[in-house]
């Protein structure tokens, strides 16, 4: 499992690697995770050029706190390889596998990461890599997956492909998805990273949007894949702590430093005990506040 | 000489001229000389013509001044209509004043300058193939490119003296009562036109709908009128609309939007009975979208929203958010129709709107305004004239004038494609920094340091970054990186006036 696991995740926006404008603008809109492809939305003839200019955007664009991610050609084609060293290269955060089906196929990637860094004289272990599960093997391995190396940041349902391969397209309602999107959470939260819902393509239904994204921020997915950026303020609007949930975070994190202060290791609030996980819901929901701009630097509660 | 925005202007060009260079954006207390009209009397009952070629032979001089409206914007079919009989007429040395100079126009003004027919132009802008040929030098004496508020006071002054006036109209009497409002190509307000027929020596109305006598409601009026003439067509309803009613869905101008209101909803002009004007384009009209949503939430009421109008604004109206509409311009169907039917929609004269030698113009009293810019430089003096090219394609419009709001926002992406927009100089100055308050890009704010109170209640608005126009500037550089600087000939092509009649820039023939 890779570090920084408490980082926010709750949006990765898709960005095609072969639109010079998308790429350059890709910074502008606070997503937590910028993902450029140069997979599906690239055609074959602008494989190559679009290798080259994610990489060359890597190098001179400002992309400022951003997670970047790039989806790397599969494994079976002629692309996968030069697309992972050249992404190694650029110094990239994260390299997304499309299609995993197997601890094998995660395993390969690793790998040939490994050999990129040292190739390339990066850091070893610097690059993440994380994968999207898009088949029913893929579902019934997620756990595999999620497990099968320290570089895995997360993983991430795919539906489109997903519910073609299960016979069955998407529905409104989403309940075709509902066993692979606990199974990829249960496999991720079991592995310790993180989890991402599967894009919403109809920009013109907000409502739906919103229904969807409600829904898998209840069940406990870090965030969701994004196909334009105006979805942005909308999963971060849907992750928004509450006034309640942030004043009590913030007593929470209080309560620690007061305990820290009097050497005591254990902490109390209100005459309880404040036990671990209490602790580690307060730190999460403080730092999704300060995210969505409803505290200061203190972390105090601004009104709206 | 230079102008107080460090431009060097041609010495003699100025003195022969009888310029001053540019000096503040104060207008203080003069005390100004109006001029009046001729008045060819009249019983009225003689006006209407047939034929656009008597007219012309009967009214046009060589060496004389004549305008347009560009009210038909690219629906216009007078401007080539009269044009031609005029060239055609074999007359000479003209100059021509519209209130602005669209598309359809610009192949007959090329002609009529190879002609000799039209050797003066003063004008709000030119694009396309007539700003590339002035640009190449095409017409021998300079443009001189007037705002709309600075063209009222120019015609106050009789700095222009019209001495025919082509005013094509939806709707008029025999004797020359009309308005924008009523007919097959209707486009609102007249705001622009009424100034030429308040001062012009002759006003000829061309209409393709003559109704009966007398015309209600009258925005321009049967004592200022000496000619209606009945054309087949006055315009394309069509084409005259500015097609940019539709919410834009660009992420990047919605952004851009949010991020301005953001700067009106925590300025402190955003109270109730606040004034604004945002004029079109995609970002303004997403800018109105969520300023609505800010007045609902807020429970604030604008008393009114000025300028150049669009449906957007004019649906505020109706929903009761904004109180009332003063109308110089409509830009698209929509808001010409409702100035027919919502009587707290005035139609304003370009005087009224932004006159700055004036018992007071509507822009004196205007809270917000948000304004485009072509290119912005670090001492906030805007350019929305000449391309990255140098060559001219652009219109001042009300841009000096609206700028003297409270507020001044300049709405902008930092780079457009691989041109930057925020740069070290503009290209041509034709909006002096001192008028400009804030820049919005998609990066984040920029504040004129002369705002102190501005900088100190913007600064802390969450997810609202506040950078220096300078390191605004560094970041265009570094994504786009350092032009080669365009070469341009010694040869004035155009002066840009300052809203007081000053000059702040010149526009120079492009170097090939």
């Amino acid at each position: 499992m890779a570090e920084n696991e408490e980082r926010l995740r709750r949006t990765m926006m898709f960005v095609p690697g072969n639109n010079p404008a998308m790429v350059k603008d890709a910074g502008i809109y606070g997503a937590d995770s910028i993902m450029f492809d140069l997979e599906d939305s690239v055609s074959l003839p602008e494989k190559d050029a679009a290798r080259l200019l994610v990489y060359e955007a890597l190098q001179t664009q400002d992309y400022g706190d951003a997670e970047m991610v790039v989806r790397v050609n599969g494994q079976d084609t002629p692309f996968y390889d030069n697309d992972v060293k050249a992404m190694v290269k650029a110094g990239i955060d994260v390299i997304r596998l499309p299609k995993a089906e197997s601890t094998e196929m995660v395993q390969k990637l690793d790998a040939d990461i490994a050999a990129a860094e040292k190739q390339f004289g990066r850091e070893a272990g610097s690059t993440h890599l994380m994968a999207a599960i898009e088949s029913a093997k893929g579902v019934l391995q997620a756990a595999n997956i999620a497990a099968a190396s320290d570089r895995m940041i997360g993983i991430a349902l795919s539906a489109e492909d997903y519910t073609t391969d299960m016979k069955t397209h998407r529905y409104p309602d989403g309940r075709e998805l509902e066993f692979a999107r606990n199974m990829v959470l249960h496999a991720a939260r079991a592995a310790g990273v993180a989890a991402f819902d599967t894009v919403f393509t109809n920009m013109d239904d907000t409502e739906g949007f919103y229904r969807e994204t409600e829904y898998i921020h209840q069940l406990g997915f870090d965030g969701k894949s994004l196909v334009n950026p105006r979805q942005i303020p909308m999963v971060n609007k849907v992750y928004e702590p509450t006034e309640a949930e942030i004043k009590n975070a913030r007593n929470v994190i209080n309560a620690i430093q007061e305990a820290k202060l009097k050497g005591s290791g254990v902490i109390s609030m209100n005459g309880q005990m404040v036990d671990r996980p209490v602790v580690l819901r307060a730190q999460r929901v403080m730092k999704l506040a300060k995210a969505s701009n409803l505290v200061d630097e203190e972390g105090n509660y601004l009104e709206k | 000489m230079k102008s107080k925005v460090n431009r060097e202007l041609p010495d003699e060009l100025m003195n022969q001229l009888n310029y001053k260079p540019f000096e503040t954006t104060e207008i203080g207390h003069p005390e100004i000389q109006r001029v009046a009209p001729k008045v060819h009397v009249s019983t009225g009952d003689d006006k209407v013509v047939d034929s656009i070629k008597q007219v012309v032979v009967d009214t046009v001089k060589d060496g004389m001044t004549i305008s347009f409206h560009h009210h038909f914007r690219n629906g216009d079919f007078v401007f080539n209509q009269v044009m031609r009989v005029i060239i055609d007429a074999g007359i000479k040395n003209l100059t021509l004043a519209p209130s602005s100079l669209t598309g359809v126009m610009n192949d007959m003004v090329i002609e009529a300058i190879k002609a000799g027919t039209i050797t003066n132009i003063t004008s709000s802008g030119m694009r396309g193939s007539l700003g590339d040929f002035v640009s190449h030098g095409g017409l021998k004496n300079p443009v001189i490119f007037r705002s709309h508020g600075n063209r009222a006071r120019a015609i106050e002054h009789g700095d222009i003296k019209i001495d025919v006036a082509f005013l094509g109209v939806p709707s008029a009497d025999r004797l020359g009562n009309a308005n924008g409002m009523e007919g097959n190509a209707v486009f609102g307000s007249l705001g622009y036109a009424l100034m030429d027929a308040q001062y012009a020596d002759q006003v000829v109305l061309l209409t393709d709908n003559i109704v009966d006598y007398p015309n209600t409601p009258a925005s321009i009026k049967q004592t200022q009128v000496d000619y209606v003439v009945k054309v087949d067509k006055v315009g394309d309803p069509d084409k005259i609309g500015s097609g940019a009613t539709r919410f834009t869905k660009d992420p990047k101008e919605l952004k851009i939007a949010s991020m301005v209101n953001d700067v009106i909803t925590h300025s402190p002009y955003f109270k109730d009975g606040f004034s604004f004007q945002t004029g079109s384009g995609g970002a303004a009209l997403a800018v109105t979208r969520y300023l609505r949503q800010s007045m609902i939430d807020n429970q604030i009421k604008a008393s009114f929203a000025l300028g150049g109008i669009t449906k957007p604004t004019t649906d505020l109206l109706n929903e009761g958010l904004v109180k009332k509409v003063m109308d110089v311009q409509d830009f698209d169907k929509g808001a010409a129709d409702s100035m027919h039917t919502n009587g707290n929609q005035q139609e304003i004269d370009a005087s009224w709107y932004a006159d700055p030698d004036n018992k007071g113009a509507m822009v004196d009293q205007l809270d917000v305004v948000i304004l485009s810019a072509l290119e912005i430089d670090t001492k906030f003096n805007v350019n929305v004239m000449t391309g990255s090219d140098g060559v001219i394609r652009g219109a001042i419009g009300g841009h000096q004038d609206a700028a003297t709001g409270k507020l001044t926002i300049i709405s902008a992406p930092l780079v457009r494609g691989r041109i930057a927009t925020v740069v070290p100089d503009v290209t041509t100055v034709v909006t002096p920094g001192d008028s400009v308050d804030v820049l919005v890009t998609e990066f984040g704010i920029a504040i004129n340091p002369k705002r102190t109170d501005l900088i100190a209640v913007l600064s802390n608005i969450p997810g609202l970054p506040v950078y220096k126009i300078e390191d605004l500037q560094k970041m265009a550089e570094k994504r786009v990186g350092t032009p080669k600087p365009l070469e341009f000939t010694d040869r004035t092509v155009a002066l840009i006036e300052y809203r007081d009649g000053t000059v702040i820039d010149t526009v120079k023939e492009v170097k090939d």
